[in-house]
């Protein structure tokens, strides 16, 4: 009789890291200027999940993107990593908060180390222990032989590992990522894919990967739909190919927005 | 799972973080600068035209009298090295916080901004490593100029550094404050054009200010309110191992103010809006 009550306080007075999901998105809406980016937005990524952000260039990823890792300001709405609010307690947010941003971040003309280390000492880790974790993840990466090359000299995939070991380095438990394959080759993509699907399944993170190729994504995924800053869909990548009609999630998504062809889409 | 889900995250930022992190922000800023030549060597013609070309024409032109903190009749180029060393520290002031607020550093301080440190912290250490930038620059300029006669007393060289700190503050953030407040700045001529030049040329970096006044009292009153003057006489009197406490003061109260004021105007989200829902969108 008496053991329910702390818990019950103690869930009441702090947001519990250990039930929150890794990603809430509650009712963001924002604007640049006139025009409308994204309309009120809400979705979940569950811990240790791979979720599939689907939607077609100008939907609105890279906007929530940037409102996730508070470069913009949120204007209406909420948005929390493991129960810490983006907007009130940005430091212990961004503290468990990995990205991979679409355009590339990387300083081509230092080394992979060098770049590493930087992260690193952002993240306030000290100079020895970043050393040992950027050999242990370029190692992960396969790229520990390049370690002391410059950056400039990589391929397009081996940056984007760069640049997913770099988000991994300070060891957040959300991963998000923002069309990392585009314009890569068939096994640079793979290679990524299945990297991070290792880390979910592996290390328990949380995956947002954002994206508008169709072959990304697994029947197991969890899927949000967006278009023009709407959520269309979202739930089980199955269910939502099923409430849609359809047998695949090429024709799910053309069915729910009404899209006639598919730029750019992938398979 | 079992060790992730039991990790009490942990609360707020240790002073060791925060050296960690500055320390970062400036070693990279090193490096990135020692990578790019063409920076450097530009860096260092600019401010050297003036002392070889400009100040070798003037000097029968304009005689200095024997004025604080000289204590001799000094040559032409004595008296402007402190006023050139002040303008690489404008021009370096100027370019890196464009590049801040403007595309094309957006990659990195996407990289910058998602530290979880506090965003004040993180654009304070940006400013004082690109005012460690500055400081190669104007000590590469001292040593080309030692060469040229200009010899201030050895112990200048390190009385010199803290009023460089201060003065690389106040004009990398009056930068990153213009950058931030003015709207449809496409290019750094706009900024040569209205803000460089008027600063360095109403300001004691070329001439005495008494040699002002005799010319004309109003210019002579802008050039006090300059607070580019008070950089340049905090310079010129640190190097002779001298403190000018009025200049001291207004570099002091115009660092703070124009840093407070960069760090709440900044908003990253022009850069990158700059970009358009076409290329920026995914």
């Amino acid at each position: 009789m008496t053991s329910p009550a702390p818990i019950a306080e103690q869930r009441e007075t702090r947001p519990d890291p250990a039930g929150a999901p890794a990603l809430s998105i509650d009712g963001i809406s924002h604007s640049y200027g006139p025009r409308r980016a994204l309309t009120d937005v809400s979705f979940n990524v569950p811990p240790a999940s791979f979720t599939a952000l689907l939607g077609l260039n100008g939907a609105g990823k890279s906007t929530l993107f940037s409102l996730i890792t508070r470069l913009f300001g949120i204007q209406s709405g909420r948005v929390s990593i493991f129960g810490h609010d983006v907007s009130r307690a940005p430091g212990e947010a961004l503290r468990l908060l990995g990205v991979v941003f679409q355009p590339r971040t990387l300083d081509l003309d230092l080394s992979l180390t060098q770049n590493l280390l930087y992260h690193a000492a952002l993240h306030g880790i000290g100079r020895r222990e970043a050393a040992s974790r950027s050999a242990e993840l370029l190692g992960r990466i396969g790229l520990a032989d390049r370690a002391a090359s410059k950056v400039r000299d990589l391929s397009g995939g081996q940056m984007r590992r760069l640049e997913i070991a770099r988000a991994l380095l300070h060891r957040p438990r959300l991963l998000l990522l923002d069309e990392p394959t585009v314009g890569l080759d068939v096994k640079a993509r793979a290679d990524i894919i299945g990297h991070v699907r290792q880390l979910v399944t592996e290390q328990g993170i949380g995956v947002l990967w954002a994206t508008h190729l169709f072959d990304e994504i697994l029947p197991g995924d969890d899927l949000v739909v967006l278009h023009q800053g709407k959520v269309l869909a979202q739930g089980p990548m199955a269910r939502v190919v099923a409430e849609a009609g359809a047998q695949d999630v090429n024709t799910a998504f053309m069915r729910l927005t009404g899209a006639q062809t598919m730029p750019g889409g992938g398979a | 799972m079992s060790s992730i889900t039991t990790r009490e995250a942990p609360r707020g930022f240790s002073f060791s973080e925060y050296m960690t992190c500055l320390a970062g922000i400036v070693w990279r800023e090193g490096l990135r600068f020692l990578h790019q030549r063409e920076r450097f060597v530009s860096a260092l013609v600019r401010p050297l035209v003036w002392l070889f070309i400009f100040a070798a024409g003037f000097r029968q032109v304009l005689g200095i009298s024997i004025i604080p903190p000289y204590e001799t009749y000094i040559l032409y180029e004595v008296y402007i090295a402190p006023g050139l060393m002040a303008m690489i520290q404008l021009f370096n002031g100027m370019q890196s916080s464009l590049s801040m607020v403007y595309d094309r550093e957006m990659g990195n301080m996407r990289t910058l901004l998602v530290s979880p440190l506090p965003r004040g912290f993180l654009l304070f250490c940006k400013l004082l490593a690109g005012t460690a930038v500055s400081l190669l620059q104007v000590y590469a300029f001292l040593l080309i100029a030692w060469f040229w006669d200009i010899t201030p007393p050895p112990s200048g060289y390190l009385t010199v550094l803290p009023a460089l700190i201060l003065s690389g503050l106040m004009l990398g953030s009056l930068g990153m404050l213009i950058s931030s407040g003015i709207k449809q700045l496409e290019n750094f001529a706009g900024v040569m054009n209205f803000v460089i030049f008027p600063m360095f040329f109403a300001s004691s970096a070329l001439y005495p200010l008494w040699r002002v006044q005799e010319g004309s009292p109003y210019l002579y009153y802008l050039c006090e309110a300059n607070p580019f003057t008070h950089a340049v006489e905090l310079i010129r009197f640190a190097l002779y191992g001298q403190i000018n406490w009025v200049s001291l003061a207004v570099v002091a109260v115009c660092t703070t103010v124009f840093m407070i004021g960069a760090i709440l105007a900044y908003d990253p989200s022009r850069g990158l809006a700059r970009r358009g829902p076409a290329g920026g969108e995914g």
